[in-house]
């Protein structure tokens, strides 16, 4: 393949951790929840995932996988029990989070370090991998990155073709309309969290099990603030997050490709891009009060207390 | 059976003992950590919570740590109040410490102390501000949420930060190393006392706690602040400008954490390199919610957030507990801080089910 | 301004009296005399296993060689920052009379810590400045990878090799430099390609590094950065790479082709007895392969036995001192001649090193 196609490729998996994790937030950013808990939650299912995978591998890691999901879901319905269900205010709940997580997997991760990981198999779905030519190139990734793809589609549907994604966005909209009309906001909000936050432990299982294949403290180094950002860049959709994600995940393979190219772009003011565009893409949103309606839930980060 | 019934309004003795239960979970659940890690839990609280308060050298190294956040953490608070929730005063810091350091720079063998150190933090104060009128203005001008503007911030100001140490601003001496030169002398936060490096910044936030307080609590523009924030429509009735409010509150938010900016990077750092953002913004969040927003609990708990932090090293050193714990502690006391405060609002009931 | 005068001298006085109860306890008889107390200040987490993971088994190699002589503390995850002159200050609290700073960014807080506490010793990583009581040593990493550069000249089959660097500092680019030059002592056609990541470990970003060197045609990789992240990207590619700092073999068994491991035991056993038996003195140290402070360990299977005993020569010559590494003509990227045919590298030369070597592709980032 030649040089362009390869980056792509990279991007693609360097992208698959930020689509995992920017298409969970983006559940429960729907519903109105802000969890800033993402670089906790994607730390905790990392190490998860790695620990079981030490362990029990599993086919392909999936127990690996399905641990780390699941821590993310416990840190989520943690995060969830407090901001949802007894009111704290969601960006000290979820700064919280995010420092519990980095302090407590490096604390309990430390026995994890210096140990190694099974072989692993190759990446890519079996015979299809294979085939001539179009195999690596459309057929050789890891299976979480055709699962982002799967989601991203999936999400799609679910949001705007189904009832329960209309009562999603609903509750994330005005959760005092869906709430009069008798749908239990706060538990759909938990929900909500609990997915997204099993979505973010998968992300950070990606990195340690198939990504870079070792654990070692603040493995996931930022990710989880970029995720963040993604989901406000790609304004909500699921398959904006997706081209997104690779968009970002992409950027550090180009400053490498033009690096060996001789161009030097300076590294950080390329590093800067992703979060200008973000602001960018908020300003030009929110300009109209309906644009804003049409783009942003809009109870994103209030507190909703039924009766009130 | 039991169920948790909302309060019309949070009960009293529960809000003020908040900090204390939740101090005490914090506590005992450290305490089975310790002994599940093999060390004896009372040598291994002692050095958290005692050790950081022995002696005048330890008084020092806790105002050191305290003063960036109780400085930030106090702007956060007029911020919050106002329902303007401003997440990036780590930028903002990072912002005030970079044009602090460019008027450090300016400094020569001729400078007076009297003439750089005022400029100093005045650049601080309008680096951090700056930074923080962006937010206000794309918030004020097309109504972008400021929660997500200001988070973004951050990371531009830490690139920006990466780009002046790794290039322009690098010093040519250094062997290529990405920092600046390190500041002359003369432009050196004032220490208190010979020896320790407490520095004037303790006394720029006790000041700056006084003057919250006196700017919340007893003026009329810090009452239109408070309503703002807490009953929007009120306010607008009443005629009180939203827009005042936050400009004020961003204004005054990253002023703050500029200043916090200028006094680390001139103080105990003396020049400016990638390694100056340390969390500080991140963690006076905590610290603001720690403090209930209001401006005498912040300094408490910026005090008792630095212990944390030193504690972590001491019992690193002392014991070899591993440096993570204090992470660990400081999310688990904001964790049940956050859950104590809530369930103030809730009171525990006994129900029998309705008999048919 | 200046009020310190009456402080100054009280403080002085206090610190005075201090060092004369402890030299009067050091002087005790042997038998009775307090063990010395050992700091050691690390700037990653002890499990890196990489740099800091070097540094703390020396540590141990000290606490085996000297016994109940000596008791040692670290401090792990202190920062390049204000944070690390308040761990130097208590470790000297603490009653440690000899302080190991293990990165370049300590300098300043040591400078410091070390003009107050002038009866314990500093030793500092990759620095260059010194005081009475602070003297720097670092590790000739540069040997270790022109090792590297010997074998992988002879390993690979594109004559493409990749580095994964960090920060754009001379040790950096000499150790660039320095495995080019390895491999073109086997092989005059190879190529090296080099991209930054501007730190000196993130995983994933290290992993991301590897695979754009590889997509442009390297087969063996070489690294500068302190994760596994690299080598581990070659073995999943089916290529070939080295382990750095320590011995990574075990991360990539296939890809492995050896490690440049660097042993500071050699040079912590010496200072811990220079403090002992009293003829510490400030200085620069510099140790290479021939004082057992760097070495290219676990060399794969798969090398071919004339390679193998081209770098046994290679070390042989290290370690005896008489094969030089840099010695003329060495050409810039641009032909300049840098060193004269038979001329020989002062260490002056080798610490200024701002230049690609002739074969290594790409520009420096800029910023002199």
């Amino acid at each position: 393949m030649g040089g362009l196609a390869l980056m792509l490729a990279a991007s693609v998996n360097a992208g698959t951790v930020l689509a995992l994790a920017g298409l969970g937030l983006l559940i429960n950013e729907r519903a109105g929840v802000l969890n800033l808990g993402a670089e906790g939650m994607m730390l905790i299912g990392a190490l998860a995932g790695y620990a079981t995978a030490l362990h029990a591998p599993g086919a392909g890691m999936l127990l690996g996988y399905l641990a780390a999901a699941a821590a993310g879901a416990v840190m989520a319905a943690l995060f969830g029990w407090l901001a949802i269900g007894i009111g704290t205010n969601q960006y000290a709940t979820g700064l919280a989070l995010s420092l519990f997580g980095v302090g407590f997997t490096a604390f309990a991760g430390k026995p994890f370090v210096d140990r190694q990981l099974a072989e692993r198999g190759r990446d890519g779905i079996p015979w299809l991998r294979d085939l001539p030519l179009v195999g690596p190139a459309l057929f050789g990734y890891h299976l979480l990155v055709y699962l982002a793809v799967a989601l991203a589609v999936g999400l799609t549907w679910f949001l705007f073709r189904s009832r329960a994604g209309l009562l999603l966005r609903a509750v994330g909209e005005s959760p005092e309309s869906a709430h009069a009309l008798g749908h239990r906001v706060r538990a759909i909000r938990m929900l909500a969290v609990i997915a997204g936050g099993a979505l973010c432990g998968l992300a950070g299982a990606y990195v340690s099990l198939a990504y870079t294949h070792l654990w070692v403290e603040n493995l996931i180094a930022g990710r989880g603030w970029i995720a963040l950002a993604l989901t406000t860049f790609a304004t909500w959709r699921p398959a904006r997050i997706l081209l997104g994600a690779y968009l970002f995940g992409g950027l550090t393979m180009l400053q490498f490709h033009l690096q060996q190219r001789g161009v030097q772009i300076e590294s950080h003011l390329l590093g800067m891009l992703p979060y200008l565009a973000t602001v960018i893409v908020l300003v030009l949103i929110s300009r109209r009060a309906a644009w804003i309606r049409h783009n942003m839930p809009a109870s994103l980060g209030r507190i909703f207390r039924p009766g009130t | 059976m039991l169920r948790l019934v909302a309060r019309p309004t949070p009960s009293r003795p529960l809000t003020l003992a908040a900090p204390l239960i939740a101090f005490a979970l914090t506590v005992s659940v450290g305490a089975i950590l310790f002994v599940a890690l093999g060390v004896s839990p009372g040598r291994a609280l002692a050095l958290f919570f005692i050790e950081p308060l022995r002696g005048a050298d330890a008084w020092s190294e806790l105002s050191v740590k305290a003063t960036p956040l109780a400085l930030i953490a106090l702007g956060l608070a007029v911020c919050f109040r106002a329902n303007v929730w401003n997440i990036g005063a780590e930028g903002q810091f990072i912002m005030g410490a970079i044009t602090a350091s460019w008027v450090a720079m300016r400094a020569t063998d001729t400078t007076h102390a009297a003439a750089i150190l005022p400029a100093i933090a005045l650049a601080g104060i309008l680096g951090g501000a700056a930074w923080a009128a962006i937010v206000a203005f794309l918030r004020d001008r097309w109504n972008a949420n400021e929660i997500l503007v200001s988070l973004m911030l951050v990371y531009v100001a830490d690139m920006l930060l990466g780009y002046l140490t790794y290039g322009p601003w690098k010093d040519p001496d250094g062997y290529n190393f990405p920092q600046t030169i390190s500041f002359l002398p003369v432009t050196q936060v004032p220490l208190i006392a010979d020896g320790h490096r407490a520095h004037v910044g303790l006394f720029a936030a006790v000041a700056v706690a006084i003057a919250a307080w006196l700017f919340l609590y007893r003026t009329y523009g810090g009452f239109q602040l408070a309503v703002g924030g807490a009953a929007p429509r009120a306010a607008r009735y009443a005629g009180f400008s939203a827009r005042r409010s936050l400009w004020t509150a961003l204004l005054c938010s990253g002023g703050l954490s500029g200043l916090a900016g200028a006094l680390e990077v001139t103080g105990p750092l003396g020049q400016l390199t990638p390694h100056l953002p340390v969390g500080y913004g991140f963690t006076a969040i905590i610290v603001a919610f720690v403090g209930r927003l209001h401006p005498f609990g912040i300094l408490l708990a910026s005090i008792l957030m630095s212990m944390l932090y030193i504690g972590g090293e001491l019992a690193q050193s002392r014991l070899g507990l591993p440096q993570a714990l204090s992470g660990v502690f400081q999310g688990l006391l904001l964790f049940t801080l956050l859950a104590c405060d809530a369930l103030a609002s809730y009171r525990i009931l006994r129900v029998r089910r309705a008999v048919a | 301004m200046d009020t310190r005068g009456s402080r100054r001298s009280l403080l002085g006085l206090a610190t005075l009296a201090l060092v004369l109860v402890g030299m009067c306890a050091g002087h005790r008889s042997a038998g009775a005399a307090a063990p010395l107390k050992i700091g050691f200040a690390y700037v990653g987490p002890v499990g890196d296993a990489g740099w800091t993971f070097a540094h703390d088994k020396a540590r141990k190699a000290v606490e085996a060689e000297y016994g109940p002589k000596v008791t040692t503390i670290f401090v792990e995850n202190v920062p390049e920052a204000a944070d690390a002159e308040r761990v130097l200050r208590d470790m000297v609290k603490q009653g440690c009379g000899l302080i190991f700073g293990t990165t370049f960014g300590y300098m300043g807080p040591m400078m410091k810590v070390a003009s107050t506490a002038k009866n314990v010793k500093f030793e500092h990583a990759t620095g260059y400045k010194t005081a009475p009581n602070l003297r720097t040593y670092d590790s000739r990493t540069y040997e270790g990878a022109y090792m590297a550069g010997v074998i992988a000249g002879g390993m690979t089959k594109t004559n493409t090799l990749g580095v994964v660097a960090s920060i754009p500092i001379p040790e950096v680019i000499r150790n660039i430099d320095s495995f080019t030059l390895g491999a073109q002592s086997v092989n005059p056609k190879v190529t090296t390609r080099v991209v930054w990541v501007n730190k000196w470990f993130d995983p994933p970003k290290e992993g991301e590094g590897a695979q754009a060197l590889m997509n442009d045609g390297a087969d063996v990789l070489m690294q500068n950065t302190d994760s596994s992240a690299v080598l581990q990207a070659a073995e999943k590619a089916g290529k070939h790479g080295f382990g750095w700092d320590s011995d990574m073999s075990k991360y990539g068994p296939k890809a492995h082709l050896g490690s440049a491991v660097i042993n500071w035991a050699p040079y912590y056993k010496k200072a811990v007895g220079d403090v002992l038996d009293g003829s510490w003195k400030t200085g620069q140290t510099w140790w290479g392969v021939k004082e057992g402070s760097i070495d290219l360990v676990s060399v794969s299977p798969e090398v071919p036995a004339a390679l193998k005993a081209k770098l046994d020569t290679v070390k042989a010559g290290l370690k005896a001192g008489t094969y030089a590494i840099w010695k003329g003509p060495v050409m810039d990227q641009d032909g300049k001649v840098v060193l004269k045919a038979g001329e020989t590298a002062d260490d002056k030369f080798l610490h200024g090193i701002n230049f690609y070597v002739k074969g290594v592709q790409g520009k420096l980032p800029s910023g002199k």
